[in-house]
């Protein structure tokens, strides 16, 4: 992808860093769209730089506004102890500074929504603001959140992908990237679709309805206009 | 003629052959690249400035109590100097070093910035813009303008060489703004394009080898300063190309170097806080204070 005015002249974003604050951010955003309903309960687990370095960077108050789905740019981030209290969101933090990881710039995240169930990923941030979804409940991804994308979980059986393009396709979505991903053959499997339109919830609904199909969560790029 | 261009050499011709000014090659530019039309560019651009203009704004108010206690009230300690008339500076640079510290603050205290190129380097463009804006009454267009060709220096730079301190040192971040605000410079004054580029090949080379080695890992000092040091130093590169000293090395070869320069720099002196100013004694202590979590670099 070519560089563009404003990846030059922006992000706009609350400081210190764009990497551990920005990118911090952006990697719970995208987690925190992983679960139905919205989280309950996060944890997060540092490790690296982000360890090392997190007070000083807000990284930890970025992480935890990310997953409220607060911008960047949000003046709220500086506050989001107190918000994510207010709104009755349990939240805390593990610092690793013994395990080896292989970017300096990685956090782990469980979420737990309020009907019990709960999503791991692991994210990096790999600067600039620009991040990676790395790791989903065990699963190696891969996962940049800079297109509309949606993430489904399914049982690995014949015809599922099929009919995911299939329904894509059918409400005019072009698919930019697909990439799947599976845990052992015949069991669980990811599909992760990036498109170049943005994905309706109708959209999502039909592809969650099928029998093989587990959860279907869509990101917008856009943080939500939660402000 | 195409020109989603990455290098100056076509960005140059595009404008040349074209018959466009640098802010009119990057409109067309980026509605090839992203179908973004004009109107909403600079549109976007009137938000980044308005928020440049307001951090400088705020650094001038109160002083800022910073996330790691580094640095804080640097802007109105400036301010005051020039407001009673001992600043060596001259006005404009005075200006301009003073609005950069103050972006710098606003943003280690988790205020709103726009990072130019990066959030680290937030403070020199636009230091060196509004300075300008204030000393020679220009129009909000002509600085929306402006960015537009600071934009122009930092694709190429950013798509060549890189932005990032991690990957290239501090002359990758604050060697970048300072070349964005050294061209923007040079074409608020009305100089060429060639000029405009000659201006931040000039910055980018007078900065060359500069090491990124935050103290306790942090976006505060030495980074504060050397916004200051990168926005004098943009200025005073427009003003050798805009007094006609001649471009020895062309912009795209400069950036070559940075890149090269920057490969080459230890893993200490890319943002670890492993080497440099972050491994002095003094830092060491400063960033057990901080809280700091302990990297071992300080030994």
């Amino acid at each position: 992808m070519s560089t563009g005015i404003f990846d030059i002249i922006g992000p706009n974003m609350i400081g210190p860093s764009s990497s551990h604050t920005a990118g911090a951010l952006r990697i719970a955003y995208l987690a925190g769209r992983l679960i139905h309903g919205g989280a309950k309960k996060v944890e997060f687990t540092l490790y690296g730089s982000f360890a090392h370095t997190y007070r000083g960077h807000g990284t930890d108050r970025a992480l935890l506004a990310g997953v409220m789905g607060f911008a960047p740019d949000d003046l709220r981030i500086r506050d989001s102890f107190h918000i994510a209290q207010e709104r009755g969101l349990q939240y805390s933090f593990r610092i690793d500074t013994a395990t080896e990881v292989p970017h300096p710039n990685t956090v782990g995240i469980t979420l737990s929504g309020a009907d019990g169930h709960s999503v791991h990923v692991t994210g990096v941030s790999i600067g600039g603001g620009s991040v990676r979804l790395r790791e989903l409940d065990g699963v190696e991804i891969d996962l940049s959140g800079e297109y509309d994308t949606i993430v489904v979980k399914q049982y690995d059986k014949p015809g599922v992908v099929a009919f995911i393009t299939r329904t894509l396709s059918e409400s005019g979505v072009n698919i930019a990237f697909m990439r799947l991903y599976r845990e052992n053959r015949g069991k669980i499997a990811y599909t992760i679709v990036e498109a170049d339109q943005p994905i309706h919830r109708e959209t999502v609904r039909t592809i969650f309805e099928h029998p093989d199909i587990v959860a279907a969560r869509r990101i917008t790029p856009r943080e939500e206009a939660d402000r | 003629m195409k020109t989603n261009t990455t290098t100056a050499a076509k960005i140059l011709e595009v404008s040349r052959q074209l018959g466009l000014s640098l802010p009119e090659v990057m409109l067309r530019r980026e509605r090839e690249l992203n179908e973004t039309p004009p109107e909403v560019v600079y549109e976007k651009l009137r938000v980044a400035y308005g928020i440049m203009r307001q951090a400088v704004e705020e650094s001038l108010k109160e002083p800022h109590k910073t996330m790691g206690g580094l640095i804080g009230g640097e802007a109105r300690k400036l301010a005051k100097y020039r407001a009673a008339g001992k600043n060596l500076c001259g006005e404009t640079v005075s200006r301009a070093i003073c609005y950069a510290m103050g972006v710098l603050e606003v943003s280690a205290s988790m205020g709103l910035i726009v990072a130019a190129p990066t959030a680290g380097a937030s403070g020199v463009l636009p230091g060196v813009l509004i300075a300008l804006q204030e000393q020679y009454d220009l129009t909000e267009r002509q600085m929306l303008d402006a960015l537009l060709v600071a934009s122009a220096i930092g694709v190429v730079a950013a798509e060549n060489s890189g932005i990032s301190g991690a990957a290239g040192g501090c002359q990758a971040e604050v060697g970048t703004a300072s070349a964005m605000a050294a061209g923007s410079s040079v074409y608020l004054m009305g100089g060429s394009p060639e000029q405009c580029f000659a201006a931040a090949g000039l910055a980018i080379q007078n900065m060359l080898g500069l090491v990124c080695d935050p103290i306790a890992g942090l976006v505060e000092a030495p980074c504060q300063a050397r916004n200051a040091a990168g926005a004098s130093n943009a200025l005073v590169s427009a003003e050798l190309v805009l007094a006609g000293v001649p471009e020895v090395i062309p912009f795209d070869e400069v950036v070559e170097a940075a890149r090269q320069v920057g490969h080459a720099l230890p893993e200490s002196l890319r943002e670890t806080a492993l080497g440099g100013i972050a491994a002095t004694p003094t830092a060491c202590r400063l960033a057990e204070q901080t809280g700091c979590g302990g990297c071992h670099g300080c030994g």
